[in-house]
């Protein structure tokens, strides 16, 4: 079952007197099954923002349609009930904390959504202290949000999102402004969240949280370049790097090695096995040359 | 000959207020000429007060900063010289662009230091050419130009004064490995044609091991590595330790040690590859 | 590391004046101020004083931090004093030099509005705004005038407005400070030349700023859309105001300050406060 279809979905920004119009996404197909852990990749411009936006149906597609749960969003008898029903299920995280942030308390701001869809003050009550616990918040739930660090306030965010008992959440480069430390939290936090049976979309241009994924899309100049599972994208870093991307450093270590006529696997991204893989091939090869 | 001279740096927010913080603890440090320096730290570790040390915007609470020899605060009036010696290109520095066209944004600090307009001109074009911004851009509005290109902007603009020492905090921040490759190739470019020193604070343990040759760690307010970029990452459970991230390469070469493979100390991809091919 | 930004005046506290219903706080404010100016002789304004310290007892705010919020009004009571020790005339003149004129009416008139003034201040600050964070005004604010939707007002529309400008002041007052400091490390000078170098050496500083800002409010709006806000039409709150025994005790006190207040006025003597 899936949660996310879009298909063929095409996207131009029109231009101005000194911009010309850019097809920011040409013929996108894609589809996100429920509860997975989705990851698109694509450098900046590639469309991946873009096509945030048109599965939260901030903009519409030119072309092509978006399903949400089974309901045409692009259909032309589409209500604004049909919108609000659909973002009930489908949720964003973006990419600046500070710009998505409503409330000056930390436990007001999660409350929002739920206020907005006309839940119990009770139910809220018992939704946003659950949501805080869920990312870790509980303690600064009185707090002012201007004085949490960057990966405090996307946690704040994601509570938000999920005291509104949405099943799908997309997160917009929601890690790309942050310090280490605070990718970490949210990365752990998004991992939990998966876990708990929430569908996830993660859009990023960091190699090392797409090794995560059930699948993996590549997007660049506003098509799906290739994709698959982690390993499959991976394993052929040649045209990432057209792309513009890079891949984990185990990957590029295990390709290099390969191409120098090591007998390695690439789809390794974990330290210790990389390097157990590196060591037997080693042995192997040692094996080989004195037999 | 050192360039930046910190001596008994120490540094205090809101000093004898409630809100009290000691961000930078008896700092001693001598960047010297012509070198690439990376300063690592976690946020709130001191790396951005630093920098603003650096350039006079804050002055330290004790110690002395000397930058191209003289101590910049002898006469605080002429701090705003010391601004053009010690150029600093903030994080995130393409909120910073205001002007009309990128000519004139990039002209902004060269007309501040009150040069000829043949002067301006001539340093405009050469800082768009190390920060690879094209020409054909000179005439645009910058609001109208993408991210990389509005930060190779920004990043423009300080070039253009000319600075003994150039100081970038977090210069690849949220930009995907095209536009950190092009800022810090673009860095490394400039710094050996103009022999100019370049520190860089990052989060990066990848772009820091590519890119510097000497690494500084700062934790807590206190320098607590310091040298090459192997000797740094060679403590690397220091490093997790702190909360600080190390490249993943450096971890595959520890993890490799234990198993009886032993490389040195490792950094960069390429080297690692290398090493591990003359095993067989 | 930031300076700690609060704004307002809220002082932290759980004192009985803290934790009154914000709504009560604002109908004491306004009935408080009608008591103040209807005092009109010495035993009314006695009434008026011992309320005013009662309530400062009770907000459990030390008087240094009430005295800094009457500093900025400093002038202004000076001022008036010195106009009505000056220019009210009466029956019976204290000095006489030239042109100067003193009465007793003058001084006694001085003396009242000092006290009007001073009591006016430190009430509805203590009432509002030492005791009452700006956003649980708004609130209060918001479903006080609730009923005035139905005649077309947008009151959640402008609560909605003021909570996310409180949000936001913080933010930008923040990033006023990274740009400005931005432009100095590009040798921008704020601090010399006369009011016009220094009024367009800050072009550099708002140009970026208001472009932060409108990115800011459409990011925002964008993130409020995708949580499902379509204005206050079936919206309900988390937290629900409610009004409990001790808010109308304290409305009930109020009321009968006005009331001594009218009763002392009429049937006590002693000096009267009035223009002669």
């Amino acid at each position: 079952m899936n949660e996310i279809e879009v298909k063929n979905v095409s996207f131009t920004y029109p231009g101005d007197e000194t911009n010309p119009p850019v097809r920011a996404l040409d013929g996108v197909t894609l589809e996100i099954e429920k509860g997975s852990f989705t990851v698109i990749l694509g450098h900046n411009g590639s469309g991946k923002s873009t096509l945030a936006r048109i599965i939260c149906m901030i903009d519409s597609p030119e072309y092509g349609s978006v399903v949400i749960d089974g309901r045409d969003m692009t259909a032309e008898d589409v209500t604004d009930k049909d919108v609000l029903d659909a973002r009930r299920k489908v949720g964003m995280v973006f990419q600046n904390p500070d710009n998505q942030i409503v409330a000056t308390i930390v436990e007001e701001d999660v409350a929002f959504g739920c206020e907005n869809l006309g839940v119990p003050s009770d139910e809220i009550r018992r939704r946003v202290d659950e949501a805080l616990e869920t990312v870790g918040m509980t303690k600064y739930a009185r707090h002012a949000p201007h004085k949490l660090s960057g990966g405090q306030k996307q946690r704040v965010a994601i509570a938000g999102v999920i005291a509104m008992r949405r099943e799908c959440i997309i997160f917009d480069e929601s890690t790309a402004m942050l310090d280490p430390m605070g990718r970490r939290e949210v990365l752990e936090t998004i991992d939990r969240l998966n876990e708990d049976g929430i569908t996830v979309v993660l859009i990023t241009h960091y190699m090392e949280e797409a090794t995560r994924a059930d699948k993996v899309y590549v997007l660049n100049e506003g098509r799906v370049l290739t994709s698959g599972t982690p390993s499959e994208v991976f394993s052929d870093p040649e045209t990432l790097w057209k792309a513009s991307l890079d891949v984990p450093q185990t990957t590029e270590l295990l390709y290099k090695l390969k191409q120098r006529g090591l007998d390695v696997p690439l789809d390794v991204f974990d330290p210790e096995k990389c390097a157990k893989v590196i060591r037997d091939a080693l042995k192997k090869k040692k094996a080989e040359n004195g037999g | 000959m050192a360039v930046v001279e910190l001596r008994g740096i120490n540094y205090i927010y809101n000093k004898n207020t409630p809100y009290e913080v000691h961000a930078l603890k008896d700092i001693d440090l001598e960047v010297k000429e012509g070198e690439i320096t990376g300063i690592i730290g976690h946020t709130g570790s001191g790396k951005s007060t630093l920098v603003q040390l650096i350039n006079g915007i804050l002055k330290p609470t004790e110690g002395q900063v000397f930058v191209d020899g003289s101590d910049i605060w002898k006469e605080p009036k002429k701090i705003r010289e010391v601004r053009f010696k010690a150029g600093v290109v903030m994080q995130y520095p393409e909120y910073q662009l205001f002007a009309e066209t990128v000519f004139d944004d990039i002209a902004f600090g060269p007309k501040n230091m009150g040069l000829s307009e043949e002067e301006i001109k001539s340093r405009v074009i050469a800082a768009s050419s190390f920060a690879n911004v094209s020409p054909d851009l000179m005439n645009r509005s910058p609001f109208d130009l993408s991210g990389g290109q509005k930060r190779r902007v920004a990043l423009a603009g300080v070039i253009a004064m000319d600075p003994k020492v150039l100081i970038l905090d977090e210069p690849a921040a949220g930009l995907d490995p095209g536009g950190r490759a092009d800022i810090l190739g673009g860095l490394k470019k400039y710094q050996r044609e103009k022999g100019t020193s370049v520190i860089i604070v990052s989060h990066s343990m990848e772009d820091m091991a590519n890119w510097c040759d000497r690494i500084l760690v700062l934790a807590d307010g206190k320098i607590i590595l310091d040298g090459t970029p192997d000797k740094v990452f060679s403590r690397f459970n220091d490093l997790i330790g702190l909360g600080l991230d190390v490249p993943q390469i450096t971890r595959v070469a520890a993890a490799l040690a234990r198993r009886g493979v032993d490389l040195g100390d490792v950094y960069t991809v390429g080297y690692a590859a290398d090493k591990i091919s003359e095993l067989f | 590391m930031k300076m700690d930004i609060t704004f307002g005046q809220y002082v932290e506290g759980n004192s009985i004046l803290h934790r009154l219903d914000p709504r009560a706080k604002l109908i004491i404010a306004i009935l408080y101020v009608v008591a103040i100016f209807l005092a009109n002789n010495v035993c009314s304004f006695a009434l008026i004083v011992a309320s005013a310290v009662l309530i400062t007892v009770l907000s459990g705010i030390s008087p240094r931090i009430i005295g800094r919020g009457i500093r900025p009004v400093l002038i202004l009571i000076v001022f008036t004093a010195v106009i009505n020790i000056f220019f009210v005339r009466g029956d019976h003149p204290l000095v006489s030099f030239y042109f100067i004129h003193i009465y007793r009416e003058g001084l006694v008139n001085a003396a009242f509005i000092i006290i009007r003034i001073v009591v006016l201040i430190v009430c509805t600050s203590l009432f509002l705004t030492y005791t009452t964070t700006p956003i649980a005004l708004t609130d209060g604010l918001e479903q006080l005038l609730a009923p005035l939707a139905k005649i077309k007002v947008p009151v959640h529309e402008f609560s909605m407005m003021m909570t996310i400008a409180l949000r936001f002041i913080p933010t930008l007052i923040e990033e006023t400070e990274k740009i400005m400091n931005a432009q100095k490390a590009r040798g921008a000078d704020f601090s010399s030349g006369g009011l016009i170098k220094r009024a367009r050496a800050l072009i550099p500083v708002l140009i970026p700023l208001f472009i932060s800002a409108f990115r800011r409010a459409s990011d925002l709006a964008t993130a409020m859309e995708c949580r499902c806000y379509t204005g206050g039409k079936g919206r309900t709150r988390m937290n629900v105001l409610r009004a409990g025994v001790k808010d109308f005790v304290f409305l009930f006190g109020v009321v009968a300050l006005g009331a001594g207040v009218v009763l002392l006025n009429k049937f006590a003597g002693g000096y009267r406060f009035g223009l002669y």
